[in-house]
Formats: structure tokens, sequence, C-alpha cells
């Protein structure tokens, strides 16, 4: 059993990369996209994916773009935002926009791997409340 | 800056502005004399025209006048005789007492211009005479005016001496008593008729004299007519049909004079009136005397004037001109920073990407180095220190751009109305483990009464924190104090944060604020932090200044000016606009 299934959003190619193996070794399944656009397509065909890792400063579609867009589309997924430069700004317009968190590049692993967890526990509570809510529903009709 | 060119600097801007000085004097002199002395030349010339003008036309009516009384003075003493030769008969004129009561007569009526009277028969033998001098029986037959008198009706002599010899001149008339010549005549006393001609006085100098067309005096002046200047004042008056002459000379004896000449007696007296021009012009002479002190009293308060003016001027001019180039010296100290700034942000997201992916494929060979097959290695231990030391020189990268990046990203500049020893307060709480742990005391002297400031709290605190992590960094080893004092004085708040520590060395201490500048060792200081304060300060409108001495210790000093009071704290004026800004800010 994986500890969570991962999108990572980045635009530098080695950096995706090394970051899959090593996340894969620490038992995440690791989906990789280079680019907004592709992340979009690639979470509306596989509905495995729990958490997003995003990097803010890409070319084309940014990353402050691309959360606000798999807000609208997927709400329960949980994006970690990640920047290459400390401009606390973006982090804080990140957060207001729904992210989970937000870290700085080059991280910690320590760090990222247990805000993915965070983030992934967040996401299931948050199903498991909704199907509460669902059965809560339907017991109440058949009742 | 180096000191020559400097001096070099200094030595031609004192050219330029002496030379800028000598300019304004120019121009204020030229512009000023050119009209005072283009309106006094005018005037004066003006005056001296119609002045010269008057004058000669006041002399000529004066010597015509002159020359109508002496004409008729003639003419009368003529009309005298002619009346007495007329209506007596020879029997009574030849008879003496007869004679002598007749120039009592004239005497009593003339007074003392008839000196005698004569009846000469056309023999030229005087049959009778009536006078003071003994002339009965006197021959005339040889004298000039007998002959001159025997062939006109009457007859005028010149001045000569005659029997009697006085000077004097006759008035002859003639007569015809039984078919013969007789002539009557009267001596007219030369005194009596030279006080008449000299009675014409202008002025001190101005004096007139008879002569006659032979060039002789006829008159006896006070003072001595050479000859070439009557031969000179004849030919002037003969050159035309004039009545009346006028003509200056030439110096003469160092005076001009002005002569005025006028014929009389059927010309053959020539009427001169002489006067000095010095004396006849006197009074233009005083007027251009005074003309010319105001002149140069006026010359001298322009030129004093021009003096004063200038230097002031100048002084202003090169006060601004020093003002000017000190805001340049900051636009380019602040178009430095921002562009160096601008560069850096560049090169930090270049480089940051690198470096973390360089971060990260080490972090992947640490994993691998994880699995078993690779633990027995001898090398193992060396692979993981290596590996280590790429992370941490990664991490350090990654600190230097961020120090990049936040020196050139615009930080949290949104401002609020804080209160500035609150924000000291904060950042002493912050800082006082890391004191603690150099053995560092902070201790603040804050004044109470420092009013709410405008400014962004988050930047101040920046400002703040890097002063005093660079005191505690120089006093790592040996501990000391820190005093951080906040006080207002007038339209300023100072906040002084002094160290005790070493000191900035002299020659470094112009460069502390320069971008990069560090005196920290490789890979401790990005040399950014100070410069970031400078840029901060300045954008505040405040200042940033440093005092140091080696072994005594350091003090910073920012100085914010008061106008970033917070709206709430300054004199109720105008309706505020800030509090909104401030509210906003607030979120």
């Amino acid at each position: 059993m994986k500890l969570a299934t991962v999108l990572l959003v980045d635009d530098e190619a080695p950096f995706v990369a090394a970051m899959q193996k090593r996340l894969t070794k620490r038992e995440l399944e690791v989906e990789t996209s280079l680019n907004g656009n592709d992340a979009l397509a690639l979470l509306d065909k596989n509905n495995t994916i729990e958490v997003i890792i995003l990097d803010v400063k890409m070319p084309g579609m940014d990353g402050i773009e691309t959360l606000m867009e798999i807000k609208r589309r997927h709400p329960l997924l949980e994006v970690i935002m990640l920047t290459g430069h400390a401009t606390v700004e973006s982090a804080i317009e990140g957060m207001k926009l729904g992210a989970f968190d937000y870290l700085m590049k080059p991280c910690d692993m320590d760090i990222l791997l247990s805000k993915v967890t965070e983030a992934a526990d967040k996401k299931r509570k948050h199903e498991i409340k909704i199907i509460e809510a669902r059965m809560k529903e339907i017991t109440q009709r058949m009742a | 800056m180096n000191p020559h060119m400097n001096y070099a600097t200094s030595h031609s801007d004192a050219n330029f502005y002496q030379s800028l000085t000598r300019k304004i004097i120019l121009t204020i002199m030229i512009v000023s004399f050119s009209p005072m002395i283009l309106v006094i030349v005018t005037l004066l010339y003006q005056f001296r025209d119609s002045y010269i003008e008057k004058t000669d036309d006041h002399l000529v009516e004066v010597v015509m006048k002159h020359k109508q009384n002496i004409d008729a003075f003639l003419k009368e003493r003529l009309s005298n005789l002619r009346f007495l030769s007329a209506n007596r008969s020879l029997e009574e004129l030849i008879n003496e007492p007869f004679l002598q009561e007749k120039l009592n007569l004239l005497k009593r009526e003339y007074g003392l211009v008839f000196t005698d009277l004569g009846l000469i028969n056309d023999e030229g033998i005087q049959m009778a005479y009536a006078g003071p001098f003994n002339l009965s029986q006197a021959r005339y037959a040889d004298a000039d005016w007998f002959h001159e008198a025997i062939k006109s009706s009457y007859y005028i002599s010149d001045v000569f001496l005659g029997l009697r010899g006085h000077p004097h001149f006759i008035i002859a008339v003639r007569h015809t008593y039984g078919g013969r010549y007789w002539i009557l005549r009267a001596t007219i006393d030369f005194t009596a008729f030279n006080s008449l001609v000299e009675n014409l006085r202008v002025g001190r100098t101005g004096i007139a004299f008879l002569i006659n067309k032979d060039g002789q005096l006829q008159t006896k002046p006070s003072f001595d007519v050479t000859p070439p200047k009557i031969e000179y004042l004849l030919k002037a008056s003969n050159q035309d049909e004039k009545e009346i002459h006028m003509f200056r000379n030439a110096e003469e004896e160092g005076r001009r004079h002005i002569y005025v000449t006028a014929f009389l007696k059927n010309n053959d007296w020539l009427l001169v009136f002489q006067q000095d021009a010095a004396d006849a012009f006197s009074d233009l002479d005083r007027t251009e005397k005074i003309a010319a002190v105001i002149f140069l009293l006026g010359a001298c308060a322009i030129l004093f004037m021009a003096l004063i003016l200038s230097r002031r001027i100048v002084r202003i001019i090169r006060s601004a001109d020093k003002k000017n180039e000190m805001m340049q010296q900051q636009v380019v100290e602040t178009g430095k920073l921002a562009s160096l700034g601008e560069l850096a942000a560049g090169i930090a997201h270049e480089i940051n990407n690198p470096v973390a992916i360089m971060v990260e494929e080490a972090g992947w060979i640490g994993d691998l180095l994880e699995e078993e097959d690779l633990r027995e290695t001898n090398n193992l231990a060396e692979f993981k220190k290596s590996l280590k030391q790429i992370h941490t020189q990664g991490k350090r990268c990654k600190d230097i751009t961020h120090k990049l990046l936040s020196f050139a990203r615009k930080t949290d500049s949104q401002t609020k109305d804080v209160q500035i020893n609150d924000l000291i307060v904060e950042i002493v709480a912050l800082s006082s483990q890391m004191a603690k742990y150099n053995s560092v005391d902070i201790r603040t002297h804050l004044q109470q009464d420092i009013p709410r400031m405008n400014i962004s709290p988050s930047e101040m605190q920046q400002v703040l924190l890097n002063l005093i992590n660079n005191a505690l960094y120089v006093m790592e080893k040996k501990g000391g104090i820190i005093d951080i004092t906040s006080k207002q004085s007038q339209d300023q708040v100072f906040i002084d944060i002094a160290d005790n520590g070493p000191g900035i060395p002299e020659s470094i201490l112009p460069r502390i604020f320069d971008p990069f500048f560090t005196t920290k060792p490789v890979g401790k200081g990005t040399g950014l932090g100070l410069s970031i304060c400078f840029g901060i300060v300045q954008k505040m409108g405040g200042d940033i200044t440093v005092n140091s001495a080696v072994g005594i210790g350091t003090r910073f000093r920012i100085k914010l000016p008061i106008a970033n009071m917070a709206q709430s704290e300054r004199p109720a004026t105008a309706p505020s606009v800030k509090t909104e800004e401030a509210t906003l800010s607030l979120e």
C-alpha cells in the first residue's frame, strides 16, 4: 500500500525526474507533468491522485492559474505550492486560493514528505466526511 | 573617491564660479552704465548747447544795446554842438565869455562830459576858447582833425593827445558865417567817455573797450591789449558786413575768450566786448561738475551693488548646484541599487532551479546509498560526507539567492500607522535568544511620546533586525552591550543602534553601504544587508548614517522625517486620505 498518490508539476524536467525517483522510493505513487495544461489533462483522466505538488513559476500557465483551475475542477484535491523564489506574496495568494501549504525550493525531503502525508490525510478525511454525509442522506431517504 | 580628482573638480568649480561672478558683474555694469551714460551725455550735451546759445544771445543783445548807447551818446553830443552853432551868430560865439557861459550850461546839463569849447576859423586859428587850458589863438592848421573837420559838416575825431598832452577826442561842427567856414569844436572828457564804455560789465571778467580802424585803443582797458590781438579782432570783425560779430579765439595765456564786436560811429570805431569763456560759462561748468559727481557716486553705487549682488547670486547658484549634485548622486545611487536588484533577481532565478536539481540529485544518490548492495562499500562514509557537503552548499546557494531576491523584490511595503517603539521591542525580543547566546546585553532607551509613524513595519523591522544582527555578529567572541535609543527631535525621529564592539576601520567606512561589500568570511554574508537597509530607509524619505571608532564601537543612526507621522498624530488639518490606506493595509 502506497502512502499517497502525488502529481508533481514543474517545468524543469531533471528536477521532476529526481523528485519522482526520491518520492517513489519513499512509498509514494508519483505522476508527473511539465506544465499546467498537461497536469489538468492528467487529472481529468486519473482520479487516484490525492495531492499535487505545484511549482509557482512556470512558462505558459503559471502555478497560480493552474491552482485556480484545479480547485475549480477538483475542489477536494490538495495542492502544495513549491516556489523557487521567496515571494511571500505569491505564496500568500496561493494559500488564499486554497492551497494546502507552500515550500521553498530546494526543499527538505522530510518536510515535503510530511506535508504530502498531511495533505493526503486531509483529503481522505474530507472524502470520508462526504461519504458519511451521503450515507446519512441515503439512510434518511430509506427511512 | 580619488582625492586628487576631488581637488581638481573643486578647483575648476572655483574657477567656474569666479568667472560667473565676473560675468554677472560685467552684465550688471553694462546694463546699468549704458543708459546712465547715454542719459547724462545727451542731457549734458543738450543743456550745454542751449546754455551756450542763450549766453551768446544774451551777450550779443547786451553789446548791441551798448553800441546803441554809445552811438546815441555821440549823436547827442553832436546835436548839442549843432544846436549851438545853428542858433548863435558868429559875434556871439566869438565872444569868449559867451562861450564860457554855454560851456557851463552844457556841463551843468551833461556833467563833466564836455571839457572845453572852441571856435576856429578856416585857417585853423582858434578865435575863441572856453575851458581849463590856455588855448586862445592856438593854431590847428596842421592838426589832422582840423583837415577832416573842414571837409564835412561835422566830425568826431579819434582819441589823441593834441596840444594839451591829455587823451581826448573832439566833436566838431562846421558852419558858414559870411561866406567862410567856421568850426565849433567841443572836447569830450576822456574819463567820462571811458567810464561810459566800460560801463558794460558782465560777470566777473566781461569788459568792453574801443579801438579805431587803425587799431588804436580809444579807451583805456584795465588789462593789456596786445597789437596781435587788435589785429585779430579787426580782421575777424571786417570779414563780412554784419553789424555785430561774435567769435571765440583759441587759447591765449591758458584762457579762452569770447569776443563780441560791433562797429559804431559810422564804422570808425570798433566796440569790443571781451569775456573769459570760463567766466561766461561758469554755471555750465558747475552743472557739469555736479553731473560728474553724481555720475561718479552712481558708478560707485552700481559697482558696489554689482559686487554684492553677483556674490549673492553666485552663492545661491552654488548652493543650488551642490544640492542638485547631491540629488543626482542619490538618484544614481538609487538607480544603481534598482538595476542591481533586477540583475540579482534574474541571476537568483536562474541559479535557484539548477541548485534545486543538484540538491535533489544528491538526495537521490543518498537514497540509493541506503540500498543494501551499496552499504558494503568501503567509501560509504566518504560518500555520505560528500553528499552532506553538496546539500550544505546547495542550502548556502539557496540562502544567497533568497537574500538577493529579497533585496530586489518589493517586500511588504504597505504602510501602517505604527509605534516605532513597539517595533523595536518586538525585534529586541526576537533577537534576545541570540543575544544571550553571544553574551550581549541589549538595552533600550525609548522616548515614550514619539508619534505613530506611517511606514511599512516589516521593512522597518528588516532594517532593525539587520543592524542588530550585524552588531551581534561583531561581538560574537567577547560579548558586549547594544544600546537602542529612540527619540524625537523637532521634525525628525532618530533611532540609534550603538554597540561597543570592535568598531569599523575608517578605510572601509565609506563602503559599508555598498552592495556586496562584506567583511564576513566567505559564505557567512552576502554583503547585501546594509545596502538593503540603506535602500529601505531612503525610500521612507529618511537617512541612515554611521559613526564608528575602532576599539570603541559603532553607532548607526536612522533618521526618519516626521512627514511620515501617522495621520492620527497630526494636528487636525486637511481631511485625512491616508486612513483608508492604513485600514486596507491591515488586511
